[in-house]
């Protein structure tokens, strides 16, 4: 039979493999999921879980409480990444590359893990306050209730809208910037009435991120025992009540609706307000140098954002060092103990996390890779719509996907062991994927726009088949973005809880992020769980740096070729 | 591309091999800490080998759930954990299957609590009590004094500074709300309970969270199981632990599940955990549990509490019948009145001995009047003894057969309790504000 126009059959076949991978382990389990909040026993509709949910005003306060730390989280999130980004992008600044790196660090640290040290140095008896009281008689309640919520999602998410930001402004033609002081804007109206507005694209995106993000995560609110919020309530009444308990399913719908309200204002805002400027990045010569006294105020307020933004890290490291740290500034004594225990009791955990990652992180690139494929290069149908499907695995909380898993493959076994899915590690590791996925899409389908078809033409003249064509000539030159994929994929998989914890089913199949929160559950173990937290961001740190050894150079060679090709 | 390709098969493989039949493993369900069962896991591996221990760790009512809804094909093999009551739960819904693997060297009794479940679902194998545990350092700093009985936390001075769990996410919880009650009565039990819960700077998520927060210092003290204080305090940590005279010492159990994937390794295991050996290592400073082998605390080192020796002498005589027959009302009383009316609990009590202490030495009749109405709205429990012994009302909190329309039945009921909770709240801190504004 001869292939339509348009695309072969071997694409059409990818093609349908993918939409198959996503129908199973996305759009089924999501389904289940809103089918059981909206169907009574005999599988009839109904609103009366809804009715229910509503009815208990702990889940209304649960429902605005999400709502409020979302929103504020993103407030605080801004102040800190707004001044980091505009300052090390717009002016002539020592060491911005530093900065801006560092302000990536908070997101290879669970966030959970941050919680513990930030009550340790923030809290009701942390350093700060003691020192607080000592000297002046006074204590800041910056951890209690929902304050230490919002106070460890924003610094642990901001690097989302620092990275974001960091793009847009680089983006930004600088001659708009210069007619404006030409006409006499300048200081804080040239920053409101031009840069923001012009920066507004990436800065939203990374809003709705951030809201989203923190409106699913699991571990956060139950390390500083907060759980009148909806991921809390989802889980705490699945894994207490049941998986039969409705109000659980109704949780997830709204949490469900509101990350996708966020994603759909992210992208409403954006609509009809195309910036992009007709030539791009002169923004080398727009860096301005600052005043004096102006550098001392720039340099004083970063350095103090960033002892804050590093809080955490250099709280887990004390404690994964401390012998005891109790209601003093400093832990009392040092130690190395916890790493020698950590290695002793589990090597499984560390193993487990670069499988599952590693598993995850390459199956989304290659999906990713054959998604935007089909998208920019053929015209298969269906193929927005993989696009479309992917993106909103990043609207589905994990704590969703993962009720939806186990409800949805409840009861069923792999084939020739009789072990259950759902028991069994392969469900994690899929769950990863798909939750990533989105993220090595976006890398993914960046690196091939900026690839210009008449290399492939020229390949395809030269007398090589399409697969000869994509498999020497597109993947080699998309391996830069395709390694952003892998890195960002690998990376925010290894921090991943709230999934994590509703699938994890035996200590031996557990990753690190969970082996972290166990050990964070008893007196003995909040050493190790520490030490362990230090070894994710080492792995991860490594890891990172050790792909870009590997492939860097490659990377580097296409853009070279990029820029003959076009 | 050879890369990809690599690591494509790479995947294939490893999924091939998790899809291998699994060697000889025993699965436990628990929601005793990982320190524990660390120790556990090795030396029976040591003992047995070949012979892999899975172990899952959930809160307790987390691991109920666990075991009632793993399928038939793939039921884990041994339950442990704190909660009598966990076990009571299990055995009444068959979940649970009866051998014979008592250890004959085990006492029947604990005071007059048997150590073993009389019908043999369930082997007790550790004692626990319940009581008080405090840092050292923030008693000092915020010049309080040691509390002795759970009656001393109600006392205004320490306002905020308690912590402690909620008893529907920790079974050690609910059976320290449960030996109160016992030990009180319903309303008197209640009354305390809300003026504890008044008193508390927090109330977490696990049972560890108290625990954790004393030691670092987050809170001052907090209503514990004894493990909890006895290892922190052997990891180093500047804390005490007292029993108060209002205790129970119950046993920690485990017991086999209802058909169990490996009930032969499974039974292996609860049998090592209570011989000698498997005794002695709860005498590990980072476990620092009771023994239920009174031959065990020859080797503990000098000062670790004996329930046997009658130094420990608990009041209280643990009904577990009663507690199972109220288990799900009690859990969802304190979450709706407390947990989750948590701060306005904390202001009202806080308003109240604000009041309490500007009357002081006053004779104002009005003021004390309006005081004393306040306390009534806040410590009276919102279900009366009368409905707490009530069938039917008992009934619907059942967890078989749950429709729509008990769903409805129960939220509505869970929305009455948090409603008038919080009204009643608000009235009292507006009343003792009132009497605390004729003081002068």
């Amino acid at each position: 039979m001869r292939a339509p126009a348009g695309f072969t059959w071997a694409q059409a076949a990818v093609a349908l493999v993918i939409a198959a991978f996503l129908l199973v382990f996305l759009i089924i389990p999501v389904v289940t999921v809103v089918y059981v909040a909206f169907a009574d026993g005999a599988g009839n509709f109904t609103l009366s879980h809804f009715g229910s949910f509503f009815g208990l005003s702990l889940m209304r306060e649960s429902f605005w409480n999400s709502l409020y730390v979302g929103l504020w989280s993103v407030a605080i999130a801004t102040l800190i990444a707004v001044p980091l980004a505009y300052f090390t992008v717009r002016f002539e600044f020592r060491g911005a590359l530093l900065i801006q790196t560092l302000g990536v660090l908070p997101l290879i640290m669970p966030p959970f893990v941050g919680a513990v040290a930030m009550q340790l140095i923030f809290g009701r008896s942390g350093s700060v306050n003691l020192i607080l009281n000592d000297w002046f008689g006074f204590t800041l309640p910056i951890m209690d209730g929902l304050n230490g919520v919002i106070f460890v999602e924003a610094l642990h998410y901001f690097p989302f809208i620092l990275m974001n930001l960091v793009v847009t402004l680089n983006n930004i033609d600088s001659s708009m910037e210069e007619s404006a002081q030409n006409l006499g804007a300048s200081g804080l109206r040239l920053f409101r009435r031009i840069v923001f507005p012009l920066a507004m694209p990436g800065y939203v995106a990374g809003a709705a991120l951030v809201f989203i993000k923190v409106f699913d995560d699991l571990g956060t609110p139950l390390v500083l025992h907060q759980t009148n919020l909806l991921a809390p309530q989802a889980y705490l009444r699945i894994t207490a009540i049941g998986i039969e308990d409705p109000i659980g399913y109704v949780a997830s719908v709204i949490m469900v609706i509101a990350s996708l309200a966020a994603l759909w204002v992210a992208t409403w805002t954006m609509r009809g307000k195309d910036y992009a400027t007709m030539q791009r990045g002169y923004a080398g010569l727009a860096r301005r140098r600052l005043g004096p006294g102006q550098t001392a105020l720039a340099y004083g307020w970063i350095v103090l954002v960033l002892l804050v933004v590093l809080a955490p890290h250099i709280g887990i490291l004390l404690l994964s060092l401390a012998k005891v740290w109790s209601f003093s500034v400093l832990p009392d004594a040092y130690t190395l103990d916890h790493y020698t225990a950590v290695f002793q009791d589990s090597p499984r955990m560390i193993w487990n996390t670069a499988l599952y990652c590693g598993i995850a992180a390459t199956l989304d690139v290659v999906i990713a890779t054959a998604i935007a494929y089909l998208m920019l290069r053929t015209r298969v149908p269906g193929r927005n719509a993989l696009d479309f499907t992917v993106t909103i695995a990043l609207a589905i909380p994990g704590v969703v996907l993962g009720i939806g898993y186990l409800r949805t493959f409840r009861g069923i076994e792999i084939p020739f062991t009789g072990e259950l899915l759902t028991s069994s590690w392969i469900l994690i590791a899929i769950a990863y994927t798909v939750r990533r996925l989105p993220y090595a899409l976006r890398s993914c389908v960046a690196a091939l726009q900026q690839l210009h078809v008449s290399l492939e033409e020229a390949a395809e003249n030269l007398g090589a088949s399409k697969r000869r064509t994509i498999l020497r000539v597109v993947v080699p030159l998309m391996a830069g973005g395709m390694l952003a994929g892998f890195i960002t994929s690998f990376m925010t998989a290894a921090v991943e809880l709230s999934a994590t914890l509703m699938l994890v089913s035996s200590q031996n199949d557990a990753p690190m992020s969970y082996g972290i929160y166990l050990y964070l559950q008893s007196a003995a173990g909040r050493g190790p769980g520490a030490a362990l937290g230090i070894l994710a961001v080492a792995l991860v740190a490594v890891g990172t740096y050790l792909s870009h050894r590997l492939l860097g150079a490659r990377a580097v060679s296409a853009k070279d070729i990029q820029r003959m090709g076009a | 591309m050879r890369a990809l390709l690599t690591c494509f098969t790479a995947v294939g493989l490893t999924l091939f091999a998790a899809a291998a039949p699994a060697q000889q493993q025993v699965s436990i369900v628990t929601s005793l800490p990982k320190d524990l069962t660390e120790v556990y896991k090795r030396a029976f591996e040591a003992k047995n080998p070949g012979v892999k221990v899975e172990v899952l760790n959930r809160g307790t009512s987390a691991a109920i759930a666990y075991v009632r809804e793993a399928p038939a094909s793939a039921k884990p093999d041994v339950f442990w954990a704190s909660a009598p009551d966990a076990f009571e739960v299990l055995a009444s819904e068959n979940l649970l299957q009866k051998f014979d693997g008592r250890n004959p060297a085990v006492p029947a009794k604990i005071g007059n609590y048997p150590i073993n479940d009389p019908e043999g679902f369930y082997y007790g194998q550790a004692l626990a009590g319940y009581g008080l545990m405090w840092n050292t350092r923030y008693l000092k700093a915020n010049k309080l004094p040691d509390p002795k009985e759970w009656a001393d936390l109600v006392k205004p001075a320490y306002h905020g500074h308690v912590a402690i769990s909620s008893p529907s996410r920790s079974g050690t919880t609910h059976l320290t709300i449960e030996t109160i009650l016992q030990g009180e009565g319903w309303t008197r039990g209640w009354r305390q309970i809300l003026m504890i819960g008044g008193n508390t700077a927090a109330i977490t998520e696990r049972s560890f969270g108290v625990p954790d927060g004393v030691n670092n210092g987050q809170f001052g003290i907090g209503l514990v199981i004894d493990f909890f204080g006895l290892s922190a305090k052997a990891s180093g940590f500047p804390v005490e632990f007292i029993y108060p005279t209002v205790t129970a010492i119950v046993p920690a159990n485990i017991g086999l599940v209802a058909n169990a994937r490996n009930a032969e390794l499974g039974k292996k295991f609860i049998s090592f955990a209570l011989s000698e050996p498997g005794q002695e290592l709860l005498l590990n400073p980072r476990i620092s549990r009771l023994p239920v082998l009174p031959a065990t605390y020859a080797k503990a080192p000098q000062g670790y509490p004996n329930p046997f020796s009658g130094k420990i002498k608990p009041k209280v005589n643990f009904d577990s019948d009663l507690s199972r027959s109220r288990y799900y009302v009690v859990n969802a009383l304190f979450d709706q009145t407390v947990s989750f009316r948590h701060r306005e609990l904390v202001a009202a009590t806080k308003a109240i001995h604000e009041a309490a202490a500007k009357l002081a030495g006053k004779s104002n009749a009005q003021a004390q009047k309006l005081l004393a109405e306040a306390r009534e709205l806040v410590y009276t429990p919102i279900v009366s003894e009368e409905k707490s012994k009530d069938k039917e009302f008992l009934a619907l909190f059942s967890q078989t057969k749950r429709d729509a329309l008990k769903i409805k039945q129960l939220t509505g009921l869970e929305e009455y309790w948090n409603s008038s909770a919080r009204k009643n709240y608000l009235r009292a801190a507006e009343l003792a504000n009132q009497a605390a504004a004729m003081a002068k």
